[in-house]
């Protein structure tokens, strides 16, 4: 029995698994060879029309509930159908779990399964050499290979020698398991996404109840599409079981000593923070009030919140970006959470309703799932680039509070902190999620509300001010001493009476006010309440007294946690910290900055959140940057941040 | 004679939701301590007195009527009335109030814009707003010009309108803000003018008594940017003539002693305007309100010369009922508790796919 096991620095992240166990099954019986390994990643790329979301979904379902940890990373066109076979039209999903925890969804593949030519032509230079690929022989003809450049057969001629390749004729097996249930061909073809996933199952020993079960209650209106999808499922998982070219399976032991006590699900950036927010209403004791339109990548959460009316949540698509704010505002006037979700061109839009409601100084969630820019840039793909957008977007002094969640399931705690500082402060808030958060997931700690956080509020309920003569009257902006909020006092209340808008006020009373001294006044005291909001000091991880800090902020933790694991194993100290609030900074951040010689900021943008640090702390932080849409590799950052030290 | 159509009884029904003052209310109960700061002689004094006098026969408690404005001369309404109200940015007046209508249905929710407020920049929000028929009540002041801004032309100036910005004359083909709400399935559609008190008062009680969206323009006097745009509708010598009084269920005459008529063109199914003579009297048409085709509504709606506003409509042209987004989005609510039971956080949080981690 041999037993190999990953170093501490591959085991960092997304290195290539390795066998760290063997077992054989009793000799005669014909059954096959078992290995074990302590992480895996897989890649299924196919055209947009062969769902290999939908099978990446289904993988990391059966890969969660057998325990494993993960993270997953889909990568699609913005293209509903781009031209079938092409490169631009290949969609890919990305999965890596382990049986320890780990961070990123993997830099490369150690399992590639190509549905046609486009997929491995557009994917093979991610994999590396050794790695395993699953190519589907029956797109390998003449006119699908020409389409993407392939002179010759790319399975015949060679060049993937340096691949152990597993040739399936994945669409001809799918036909032939489907026969007896009267499908035409192209019917039948559609299920060859879940021989691939039968077949990969059956490589990893992943449970199939759950993908059996989810295809019966998709096509709970089409029995015989649901009873042929599972067919071609366990065909896959069928022909890895008998066929000799695949003589190994592997197991990826659950990942029990990386999770604390708990229950667990799988989720997504978007669906956690859909519940963050519906988890906030229920906090607050405050009707949930979402404006919206339709955007990738935020679109999911508007679905999500449609779903759950049942929790007093009302959803409203609005005609454009500026009705989805304006109906959040207008809804915040009248008492409720007020949210509007949308990615980079939408913010663009509700610029003038954030100034708005900056003035108005009323609650308001702004949810920015960034995605590629400028203008429309690239839909579905990552980017944290409007930072200093969500800063400074607006004309006038108007400033606006800035969370960003680090992880998926982390987008849970951001919207019910961004909550916090909306209702506390009663300012519009904005959360910066990205693309990458967004579609990604990973294991989550399911809470227990009871835990959750008393986000509930004091509506005015009467006179706060008494004048000269002894009258006791509402004063619509007259400030809570210590937070600087001004009183939420909404219509129906008896008495309190009161007229706001996008003109200066005057302090106190709310009423108009041109009054010089009074803008400047209101200017500072506006800017005095965010910079004054409470927000926990920045945590910072240096076991080893380190001379350089890497900060970053938003989805960048996961990568760059994984390069700095990489770095510390192999000896190399650093110090790192990630920041949760953008604006207020954290107070201790300057002193944090300046205890170090270094400073490195990788973030997916052109170095917005260094250029803050560097005005506001006149510290010489260097800027690390990448905007390909994608997240940054751990090996690419561990490489960048030695080279840093070692300078 | 063409019979019209019975207004349904429910008619009133929504407003049942708005709590009722206690005790009498009156005019001076609406007015707020700020002064009022309109150049004086403007059209909106008389609007905002008719406003303030009309809201006690209401009899709604006055915490629950909020006014929200956009931006413009009469967008500074809300500062007026002492109810709860809200100036908000160039615009956007009708999608706030959507989401405040839509949260909030024990409230009457009024929106105060003008004709470049709702019909320019805030085009959009105006025609969602109607198309979905949220419970609101606009008041469009409509004075063919950008007043706030020192005078340039607005959406509804007359062509060759001569401004600052249009020395040789405007180009653009002016919108007629009935037609247009018309064209945007709106269920409630009048017009009337800032002098006349008592029609413009007539026209605020069937607005507030309409389940749904109701659009009232006003024609009102700039006198400082485009002083007698409507005296055509206001001068006793011509006005008579000029102005067609809409009354549900009357047939449509004016003029001297009601000497001219409209009637149908039989070739063409157009509307036109007739001498009534003994002959053609049973033809002149009767005005239904709540006829369920906006098609004769929208055709009285172009009878206006939108130049000389000679055979201008004013009164009540369309009162329909149909849904109202605000019940309907209430009433999914509802089901959806009927359907699920009331939301229980603990659950959804876990899902249906669960594994557990001891330690």
């Amino acid at each position: 029995m041999t037993s190999q096991v990953s170093t501490p620095a591959d085991q960092a992240d997304g290195a290539a698994g390795a066998v760290v166990g063997e077992q054989r099954t009793p000799a005669g019986s014909g059954a096959k060879e078992v290995r074990r390994l302590d992480r895996v990643i897989i890649r299924f790329a196919g055209d947009s029309g062969d769902g290999m979301q939908l099978t990446g979904d289904r993988f990391t379902s059966e890969t969660a509930s057998f325990g494993n940890d993960l993270s997953t990373l889909p990568n699609f066109p913005a293209e509903i159908r781009a031209p079938a076979g092409t490169l631009p039209g290949v969609s890919s999903f990305q999965l890596h779990f382990a049986d320890h925890d780990i961070l990123t969804p993997g830099d490369a593949p150690n399992v590639l399964v190509a549905m046609n030519p486009a997929a491995l032509k557009a994917n093979i230079g991610d994999v590396p050499r050794g790695a395993e690929i699953i190519v589907n022989t029956d797109e390998f003809t003449k006119r699908p290979m020409a389409k993407v450049g392939y002179e010759t057969s790319p399975l015949e001629d060679g060049s993937l020698e340096a691949y152990n390749v597993h040739p399936v004729p994945l669409t001809t097996l799918t036909v032939e398991a489907l026969k007896e249930f009267g499908l035409t061909r192209k019917e039948a073809e559609r299920s060859k996404n879940m021989f691939a996933l039968g077949l990969l199952s059956w490589m990893y020993h992943r449970p199939t109840e759950g993908t059996e079960a989810f295809l019966r209650q998709k096509f709970a209106k089409k029995p015989d599409i649901a009873e042929a999808n599972v067919a071609a499922f366990r065909a896959g998982w069928n022909f890895g079981e008998t066929t000799e070219d695949f003589a190994v399976s592997y197991e990826v032991a659950p990942a029990t000593r990386a999770f604390p006590t708990g229950t667990y699900r799988n989720i997504s950036g978007n669906l956690a923070l859909s519940y963050g927010l519906i988890a906030a209403g229920q906090k607050a004791d405050l009707p949930l009030y979402l404006g919206s339109y339709p955007i990738t990548p935020a679109s999911d959460i508007l679905h999500e919140l449609s779903k759950h009316k049942n929790f007093g949540v009302r959803t409203f698509q609005a005609e454009d970006e500026i009705a989805g704010i304006g109906a959040a505002l207008g809804a915040a006037f009248g008492g409720a959470l007020a949210v509007t979700t949308t990615s980079g061109p939408g913010v663009a839009l509700k610029s003038e309703a954030i100034g708005l409601a900056v003035s108005l100084e009323l609650p308001l969630l702004i949810v920015d799932i960034q995605r590629g820019g400028p203008s429309t840039g690239l839909p579905t793909k990552t980017e944290q680039a409007d930072l200093l957008q969500a800063m400074y977007g607006r004309n006038g002094e108007a400033p606006v509070p800035v969370v960003a969640p680090k992880t998926p399931g982390d987008c849970f705690d951001a919207a019910l902190d961004a909550a916090r500082i909306a209702l506390t402060y009663r300012t519009p808030v904005f959360l910066l999620s990205d693309g990458y958060l967004a579609n990604g997931s990973e294991p989550w700690r399911i809470p227990d509300p009871e835990d959750l956080p008393d986000l509930r509020v004091q509506f005015a309920t009467g006179p706060n001010h008494e004048l000269a003569d002894g009258t006791e009257v509402f004063w619509p902006y007259k400030r809570d001493p210590q937070t600087l909020a001004r009183p939420w006092a909404v219509p129906g209340t008896p008495g309190l009476e009161h007229r706001i808008g996008g003109i200066e006020k005057q302090d106190g009373t709310g009423n108009i006010s041109y009054d010089p001294a009074n803008h400047d006044f209101m200017v500072r005291t506006r800017q005095a309440k965010i910079d004054g909001i409470e927000v926990p000091d920045l945590e910072v991880d240096d076991p080893d007294g380190a001379k350089t800090l890497v900060i970053g902020w938003g989805s960048t933790y996961g990568p760059i946690t994984a390069a700095v694991r990489r770095l510390r194993v192999a000896g190399v100290p650093i110090a790192q910290a990630h920041l949760r609030h953008l604006n207020p900074f954290p107070r201790n951040l300057g002193e944090v900055l300046k205890r170090y010689e270094k400073v490195v900021v990788p973030e997916m943008n052109l170095g917005q959140l260094a250029t803050l640090i560097r005005a506001k702390y006149l510290v010489d932080a260097q800027s690390y940057n990448q905007v390909n849409g994608m997240p940054f590799k751990a090996e690419q950052l561990a490489t960048v941040l030695k080279e840093a030290i070692d300078v | 004679m063409s019979e019209t159509t019975a207004q349904p009884a429910s008619h009133h029904s929504l407003l049942s939701l708005v709590p009722k003052a206690e005790g009498k209310q009156s005019m001076k109960d609406f007015k707020s301590d700020q002064e009022v700061r309109w150049c004086p002689g403007c059209g909106d004094y008389a609007v905002l007195a008719a406003v303030q006098g009309f809201m006690p026969e209401l009899g709604l408690a006055k915490e629950n009527i909020v006014f929200v404005s956009g931006i413009g001369c009469s967008s500074r309404f809300p500062y007026y009335m002492n109810t709860y109200g809200m100036h908000s940015i160039h615009g956007r007046a009708p999608a706030i109030a959507t989401g405040l209508a839509s949260s909030r249905r024990d409230l009457s929710v009024w929106v105060v814009t003008g004709d470049g407020d709702a019909l320019s920049i805030g085009g959009n929000h105006l025609i969602h707003a109607l198309r979905r028929n949220v419970n609101l009540k606009i008041l469009l002041f409509n004075n063919r010009i950008y007043g706030l801004t020192k005078g340039q032309y607005s959406p509804t100036s007359e062509v060759g309108k001569l401004t600052k910005s249009s020395p040789m004359g405007s180009l653009d083909a002016p919108f007629n803000p009935v037609s247009l709400a018309i064209g945007a399935e709106a269920s409630f559609v009048a017009r009337t003018v800032d002098s006349d008190r008592k029609h413009l008062t007539e026209v605020l009680r069937q607005a507030a008594a309409h389940p749904g969206t109701a659009l009232v323009e006003i024609y009102q006097n700039c006198n400082i940017f485009n002083d007698g745009a409507f005296d055509a509708l206001k001068d006793s010598e011509t006005a008579q003539e000029a102005v067609i009084r809409l009354e549900h269920g009357q047939p449509i005459r004016f003029g001297a002693g009601g000497h001219k008529g409209v009637v149908r063109d039989p070739a063409t199914g157009d509307l036109q305007v007739v001498e009534v003579t003994p002959e053609n009297e049973s033809r002149i048409l009767v005005h239904d309100a709540h006829s369920a085709s906006p098609t004769t509504a929208f055709a009285l709606s172009r009878l206006a010369d939108p130049d000389t506003l000679h055979r201008t409509p004013i009164g009540v042209f369309r009162s329909v009922e149909r849904p109202v987004y605000d019940t309907q989005m209430a009433d999914q609510l509802d089901a959806a508790i009927e359907q699920n039971g009331k939301g229980d956080l603990g659950r959804l949080l876990t899902g249906n796919d669960t594994w557990t981690v001891v330690g």
